[in-house]
């Protein structure tokens, strides 16, 4: 039987956490399927054609799923779930949003966030913001999983899958969509940067954000995160937060610059390949995390860093 | 309007969690027991939505054993009118949980639902959303501001990249989320009146709901140690480590 993949995407392609998404529903079944249910979306629908090992693209094309409303396609979701052993998605905010809601209609227990897969019906997951995994054994049909983005590798964009057009569930009418402010950045993607530099409360201020930690991140090519404090301060916004509730990532380096270490941010940066951690204080937690750290004022060592990147 | 506020006992979010030694789950003996924090902040929001004069009733819920009538107090103490107790010994999935709120929601008949957008123990991210599934009515997770007008609310929520408006019609299902406000801290006076309110027991089987597990634990096991590393004295030995020994950069 086929597994099914629901791809996140923008109308104009697929995004970055689709990709390892496939690469763990390829671990179950030969036959990957992907839905791309947009409006205007023919080109993310070719996008999801090319991932490696997908079979076919069921691409459902309607005004209900302009803005991804968790409503509306959860319940294409469900209209499409018995034709699958599994389904899969991305545990990212667009996941996590839909996927419970598409599995309370099937009426199966959703395992949340898998870091790895043990068998058809046996993964594990984080729990307690990842001071614990628990290895679970599901029952159900389908098995419906969210997958965590940094536990398995991107899948390769060789592919040539068919695209075959579906109709869509209709409209609940439910939900409008409003508006959408999003953050515009040059910079990497946060979830899937190969270097993060990440600041602290300790910043002080947003200024300080743009004075002390842009021009490093530019030469680096690196994306910014925050710690919760300095989103809460409000210094960047809030898609800049890494740790348990936000986003979770695993570069190849991530600099904590003025950030304590708190088990919630902990949890976001661990699987990092390379830790470095910039804090005045020699005791705080994250110098145990972290493979490199340097003890001071991070308003004297970062414009070090900076001049010794030149 | 009545609003109705479901929360989660849980292992307080300052605990070190530890994993028990014969690895079929974490240690909760002798450790600090807490509302989970997203519930906290759904509790506040309700109450300052009936300050602001948009909501008559707060009714807060918990499932689970009997200390769970604890949470309900600390919801009380914030400002919930009553509490409702699903009392029972048995593990809870989410899908389980949904199922138990929908059958609450059919007696109490809310306008909105709203809970924390995960509790900290399990870190599903589910009960919110499956609940609405199941009520049939419309989802706003993640939220960071609620705009109650009588008919609908308008909700913003955080998404990667951003911030997101959604308008639904009521009834609907809000998941709170950091950002949305801070909880206020319950005055002895309250924690005293609180221990006055009225609390209703119920069991699953009072709401007709099988909340067998779906899904067995079958291990759970401490993540990878990483090994602490190397303090540094300097800007540029940092540098060089990174390009010759990490080889990073």
């Amino acid at each position: 039987m086929p597994v099914l993949v629901i791809a996140e995407h923008d109308n104009s392609g697929i995004k970055a956490s689709t990709l390892p998404t496939v690469t763990a529903a390829k671990k179950l079944s030969g036959d990957v399927h992907v839905l791309v249910a947009g409006s205007g979306s023919a080109a993310a629908a070719e996008d999801a054609a090319k991932l490696h090992s997908v079979s076919t693209v069921l691409h459902c094309d309607d005004k209900a799923y302009e803005h991804g409303l968790a409503e509306n396609l959860a319940l294409l979701i469900a209209k499409l779930a018995p034709g699958y052993s599994h389904i899969f998605a991305p545990a990212s905010f667009f996941g996590k949003n839909v996927m419970p809601r598409a599995a309370a209609l099937v009426d199966a227990q959703l395992i949340s966030d898998i870091t790895a897969i043990e068998g058809a019906d046996t993964f594990t997951r984080p729990i307690y913001a990842g001071n614990a995994f628990e290895t679970v054994q599901v029952s159900g049909d389908p098995v419906m999983v969210t997958v965590r983005m940094t536990a398995f590798d991107p899948a390769a964009q060789d592919g040539s899958g068919a695209i075959e057009t579906i109709q869509g569930a209709g409209d609940t009418g439910l939900a409008t969509f409003v508006g959408r402010e999003l953050t515009k950045s040059a910079r990497p993607d946060l979830a899937t940067a190969k270097i993060v530099i990440s600041g602290g409360r300790a910043l002080g201020s947003g200024e300080n954000f743009t004075k002390y930690l842009e021009p490093i991140a530019d030469k680096l090519n690196a994306a910014i995160g925050a710690s919760r404090a300095a989103v809460d301060a409000g210094y960047v916004p809030n898609d800049y937060q890494v740790g348990q509730t936000g986003k979770i990532v695993a570069p190849t380096l991530y600099i904590a610059v003025g950030i304590s270490g708190a088990i919630q941010h902990l949890a976001g940066m661990k699987d990092s390949k390379v830790i470095v951690a910039i804090n005045k204080d020699g005791d705080a937690p994250i110098f145990q995390v972290a493979d490199y750290g340097l003890v001071g004022d991070l308003f004297q060592i970062l414009p070090e860093l900076d001049k010794a990147l030149r | 309007m009545k609003i109705l506020i479901p929360v989660k006992r849980v292992i307080d979010a300052n605990v070190a969690v530890r994993v028990r030694a014969d690895h079929t789950g974490v240690e909760t003996a002798n450790v600090k027991m807490s509302m989970n924090p997203f519930c906290e902040i759904a509790v506040e929001e309700a109450v300052r939505l009936k300050e602001a004069g948009k909501v008559t009733e707060i009714v807060a819920v918990s499932a689970g054993p009997a200390i769970c009538q604890e949470t309900l107090r600390t919801a009380m103490a914030m400002g919930a009118d009553r509490g409702i107790l699903i009392q029972t010994d048995e593990t809870l999935q989410p899908l389980a949980i949904a199922k138990l709120l929908k059958a609450v929601a059919a007696k109490e008949n809310p306008q909105i639902v709203m809970t924390g957008k995960q509790a900290i123990d399990g870190d599903h991210n589910q009960t919110g959303q499956m609940l609405a599934a199941l009520l049939g009515w419309g989802q706003a997770t993640f939220a960071s501001k609620v705009e109650l007008e009588t008919d609908s609310v308008t909700v913003t929520r955080e998404i990667d990249g951003g911030l997101e408006t959604l308008k639904l019609k009521l009834p609907a299902v809000i998941t709170t989320d950091l950002r949305l406000n801070e909880p206020r801290y319950a005055s002895l006076p309250n924690i005293m009146a609180a221990k006055k309110k009225p609390v209703q027991t119920l069991t699953p089987a009072d709401l007709g709901v099988d909340i067998t597990p779906r899904y067995k634990v079958i291990r759970v096991s401490e993540p990878p140690k990483r090994k602490a590393g190397v303090k540094l004295q300097t800007v540029s030995d940092l540098v060089m480590k990174l390009r010759q020994e990490a080889k990073v950069i």
